[in-house]
C-alpha cells in the first residue's frame, strides 16, 4: 500500500536526450555486509579532490601568520638547538661520529613529518564532518589528504638540511636514492596509526587528548635525541617494532652516508607498519560506514 | 526499464536513538561496563525485547520509488518524516539498513550549500575547491569558471577572502557553483530555504532551467509552492513511509487534505502511548474558540491549551508554539517561560496562549509544540501536534468574500480626506 509506484510521464516532461543506458555510470546503494573491499578504484576516481582538499590544507595552513612557511624550519631547526646543547653538549650522547646537529636534524625532519601526519589524520575525520555529513566521496581520501599537506613542510625544512650537509662537509653516497622509499615509510606509517585513531575519533573523543602524549611519549622512545647503536645489539631486532626507529635509522643512512645499512630493525618495522597498515584501512573501510550518523 | 534514473526498492533506514547525540567516551565505556556488572542479572531481564526496540528509530521503512530520466520529483512531508534521510541514503552519505536502490548517471548532490568553503580561501580558490568536493573534473571547473563568478555577479571580488565576503554574497558565490553542476542527477535538500527573495527566484529559475535540460532531479523540500513550480510528480513521506505518490498536484492535495484531516484538539488519556520521554509528556493540546465565540475566524483569533506532565524538578521550564501554515511558511513562534527561577515542579501544567484576532490570514495551520529548559536547550519537540482552521469574513474588504492574498491578514486603520476639486474637470 505504501509503495505506488509513479506512472506515466507527465506531460511538462522534456524526452531525455538521446543516451545509452550503458554508457552511464550505474551505482546500486544497499546494506554493506562484513568484510568490504577496499574500494581503491573509486579512490583513484576522486585522485582530484585529494589534491584538492591537501592543497586547501597547504594554502590555509600560514594564513595570517606574520612567519608563515618559515615555522616550517623554525620548529625542527629550534628543537636541533636545544637537543645539541642538552644531549649533545651537555649529556654528551654518542651520535655515531656524525656532528650532533646534523644527527639529531636529520632525525627530526623525519620526526616532524610523522608528528603532523600523524595529529592531522587521526583528527581529520572529526575536522571534516561537515563534508562527511553533506557530500559523498571515498571517506579515504580525508586522511590520505591531511597527510599529504605535511609534506610542503618536509620539503622546506629539507634545504635547511642541505646547507647543513655542506657546511659539515658530508657527502651523500648512492644510498641517497633510497630517500623516498624512506619518506613514503615515514607516511606509511603515519597513515596506518593514522587510519586506526581518526575512526577511533569519531566514536570515542579521548582520542584527541591522548594523541599529545602519544606524540611526546614516541619521541622519547624513538632515536631522535640518540642512536639506536645504544640499544644493545640482540634487544635492536625488537626495538625495529617501533616502525620509526627503522624510519630514522634509514633516513640517516640514506643521507650521512652511514657505513652499515640498517638491517634487522628496518626489516622487523616494515612488517610491522604493513600489519598496522592494511589491518587500519580495513578497520577504517568498516567503520567509514557509520561516520556520518556518528560523527 | 532504459529510462530509468533510479529506483528503490523497499529501502529502510534504522537509527539507535541517541546515537548522533552523544559521542561516547571511554569513560562513558568503563562506567557502563562497571554498573552493567553491578546491576547484572536483575536489569537484563527488566530491559528485554521492549527495551531495546525502544531504542531503535526507522527513519525510513520500506520506500519504494522510481523515477525516469528527465522527471523532476518532489519529496514532500512535516519535519521528520524521512526526507532528508531518504537522500542521504540516495548521496550514498548514509546506508540503508536493508533494501536497494539503483541510479544510473552521475549525482550531484546539494545537501547544503558551500560545503567545504573556507574563510581563509578567496572566492576563486573556494570556487575550485566546492568544485571539486560537489564532484566536477578540473577541467570542468576551470571551463565554467567565469560562468559561476558571473551567475554570482562576484567578479569584482573574486580574488578576496570568502570571510571578508557579506553573508549574501557567500550564499550566491556557493549557490553559483551548484548550480553550475553537470550531472546527470540533482539531488536538492531545502538549500533554497536561504538568502533573500530575489536571489531565491534567481536559483529557481535557475533550477527550472536544469530540468528542462532533460536532467533527472528530485527536490526535498516542505515549501508547497517551490515544489508545485519545479515539479512534475511528488511523493508524499510520512513518518517514514511513501504515504501518496504520483502527480504533483494529486499529491499536494492528499498533504493539504492530510492536515485538514487533522483534529484540532489532541488527548492522550494514557500517559504510556502520550507522546514524551523522561522530561516532559504531552497530555493534551487544544485549539479553540476564544471565549465568547463559537468558530475560529480572522476576527476572534484562536486559544491554544496545551497540558502536559512535567518530569523535571527545578529547572527553567519554557514551552514554545511554532505556527506553520499550509504552504510550510513558518509564520511566528511564540512561547511562555513557566519558571524562570529554576522552580519548576513535577507534576501536571496547563499552559494556555492567545492568538489575537486580526493576525493569521484564513486557512489551515499546523501547531508545532517545544519545550525547553534555560530557554537553550530543546527538551521536547512534537511538529504538527494539531492543525486547526481559520475561518474567513470579509472584515475589512467590504463585501469582499474571497479569502486576501498574503501570509498574515491585519486590519489596518486606513483614513483619507478629500483635499480639493480638481481645477482640471470643467464644471457644466
Amino acid at each position: 500500500m505504501f509503495d505506488k509506484m509513479l506512472e506515466a510521464t507527465p506531460s511538462r516532461a522534456v524526452p531525455p536526450p538521446a543516451m545509452e543506458q550503458s554508457a552511464l555510470l550505474h551505482v546500486r546503494i544497499e546494506p554493506s555486509k562484513g568484510w568490504i573491499s577496499l574500494g581503491l578504484k573509486d579512490l583513484w576516481q576522486y585522485r582530484e579532490l585529494l589534491f584538492f582538499l591537501a592543497w586547501r590544507d597547504i594554502k590555509v595552513r600560514y594564513k595570517q601568520t606574520t612567519l608563515g612557511a618559515a615555522w616550517a624550519v623554525i620548529q625542527p631547526l629550534f628543537t636541533m638547538l636545544v637537543f645539541t646543547l642538552f644531549f649533545g653538549r651537555l649529556a654528551k650522547v654518542p651520535s655515531d661520529g656524525i656532528p650532533y646537529p646534523l644527527f639529531s636534524y636529520t632525525a627530526l625532519l623525519p620526526w616532524q613529518l610523522f608528528a603532523y601526519a600523524l595529529t592531522e589524520s587521526s583528527n581529520s575525520v572529526v575536522a571534516n564532518e561537515r563534508l562527511i555529513t553533506k557530500v559523498y566521496f571515498p571517506r579515504l581520501v580525508v586522511p590520505l589528504a591531511s597527510i599529504l599537506a605535511g609534506l610542503v613542510d618536509f620539503a622546506i625544512a629539507f634545504v635547511l638540511l642541505i646547507g647543513m650537509m655542506v657546511w659539515y662537509g658530508v657527502k651523500p653516497t648512492w644510498a641517497v636514492f633510497t630517500l623516498p622509499f624512506f619518506v613514503i615509510f615515514t607516511m606509511a606509517t603515519a597513515l596506518g596509526v593514522g587510519l586506526w585513531l581518526s575512526a577511533l575519533n569519531v566514536q570515542y573523543r579521548d582520542v584527541r587528548y591522548t594523541l599529545t602524549f602519544i606524540v611526546q611519549f614516541w619521541l622519547i622512545a624513538s632515536p631522535v635525541a640518540y642512536s639506536s647503536t645504544l640499544v644493545p645489539a640482540r634487544w635492536r631486532p625488537f626495538y625495529g617494532l617501533n616502525p620509526m626507529a627503522g624510519v630514522i635509522e634509514g633516513f640517516r643512512w640514506a643521507l650521512l652516508g652511514k657505513a652499515q645499512a640498517p638491517g634487522a630493525i628496518l626489516w622487523v618495522s616494515v612488517v610491522v607498519v604493513g600489519v598496522i597498515l592494511i589491518g587500519g584501512l580495513y578497520y577504517y573501510r568498516r567503520m567509514e560506514k557509520t561516520f556520518a550518523d556518528m560523527v | 526499464m532504459t529510462d530509468v534514473a533510479i529506483r528503490c526498492e523497499r529501502l529502510a533506514k534504522r537509527y539507535r536513538i541517541g546515537e548522533r547525540e552523544a559521542y561516547k567516551t571511554l569513560r562513558g565505556v568503563i562506567t557502563n561496563a562497571f554498573s552493567s556488572t553491578f546491576r547484572g542479572l536483575h536489569s537484563a531481564a527488566q530491559r528485554s525485547p521492549n527495551g531495546s526496540e525502544r531504542l531503535n528509530f526507522w527513519a525510513i521503512k520500506d520506500v519504494s520509488f522510481e523515477i525516469k530520466r528527465g522527471e523532476v520529483l518532489g519529496i514532500i512531508g512535516r519535519n521528520g518524516a524521512g526526507k532528508s534521510t531518504l537522500l542521504k541514503i540516495l548521496s550514498r552519505i548514509t546506508h540503508p539498513t536493508h533494501g536497494h536502490a539503483d541510479i544510473w548517471g552521475r549525482v550531484g548532490s546539494l545537501l547544503e550549500v558551500g560545503t567545504g568553503f573556507h574563510p581563509e580561501l578567496t572566492g576563486r580558490d573556494n570556487i575550485s575547491l566546492n568544485g571539486a568536493i560537489l564532484g566536477m573534473r578540473r577541467a570542468e571547473i576551470a571551463r565554467k569558471f567565469d560562468e559561476i563568478a558571473a551567475f554570482a555577479e562576484l567578479e569584482k571580488f573574486i580574488d578576496t577572502p570568502v570571510k571578508r565576503y557579506s553573508s549574501g554574497m557567500y550564499m550566491r558565490l556557493a549557490f553559483s557553483v551548484a548550480a553550475h553542476l553537470e550531472s546527470e542527477i540533482l539531488l536538492v535538500d531545502e538549500v533554497l530555504a536561504v538568502g533573500d527573495a530575489s536571489f531565491q527566484k534567481k536559483c529557481l529559475g535557475k533550477m527550472g532551467q536544469v530540468s528542462r535540460e532533460g536532467r533527472t532531479i528530485v527536490f526535498v523540500s516542505h515549501n508547497m509552492a517551490a515544489v508545485r513550480a519545479l515539479c512534475h510528480k511528488a511523493i508524499l513521506m510520512k513518518d517514514g513511509v511513501v504515504a501518496a505518490s504520483g502527480m504533483v498536484a494529486d499529491v499536494a492535495d492528499d498533504y493539504l487534505l492530510e492536515s485538514a484531516l487533522g483534529a484540532s484538539a489532541k488527548e492522550w488519556r494514557d500517559p504510556a502511548t502520550a507522546p514524551g520521554n523522561e522530561s516532559v509528556r504531552i497530555s493534551y493540546v487544544r485549539i479553540i474558540p476564544p471565549e465568547g465565540s463559537a468558530e475560529i475566524t480572522i476576527d476572534t483569533g484562536v486559544q491554544i491549551e496545551i497540558g502536559f506532565e512535567n518530569l523535571l524538578e527545578n529547572i527553567n521550564l519554557g514551552c514554545t508554539v511554532y505556527v506553520t501554515n499550509r504552504d510550510g511558511v513558518l509564520i511566528f513562534e511564540s512561547g511562555h517561560r513557566i519558571s524562570s527561577d529554576r522552580d519548576s515542579r513535577r507534576g501536571f501544567y496547563q499552559v494556555v496562549g492567545r492568538i489575537p484576532g486580526h493576525l493569521l490570514n484564513a486557512g489551515r495551520y499546523s501547531l508545532d509544540v517545544l519545550f525547553g529548559k534555560d530557554q537553550r536547550y530543546v527538551l521536547l519537540r512534537i511538529d504538527g501536534v494539531v492543525s486547526f482552521e481559520v475561518e474567513n469574513t470579509a472584515t475589512g474588504r467590504g463585501s469582499n468574500m474571497s479569502v486576501a492574498p498574503g501570509v498574515i491578514r491585519p486590519l489596518l486603520s486606513w483614513c483619507h480626506s478629500f483635499k480639493e476639486e480638481s481645477s482640471l474637470v470643467k464644471q457644466p
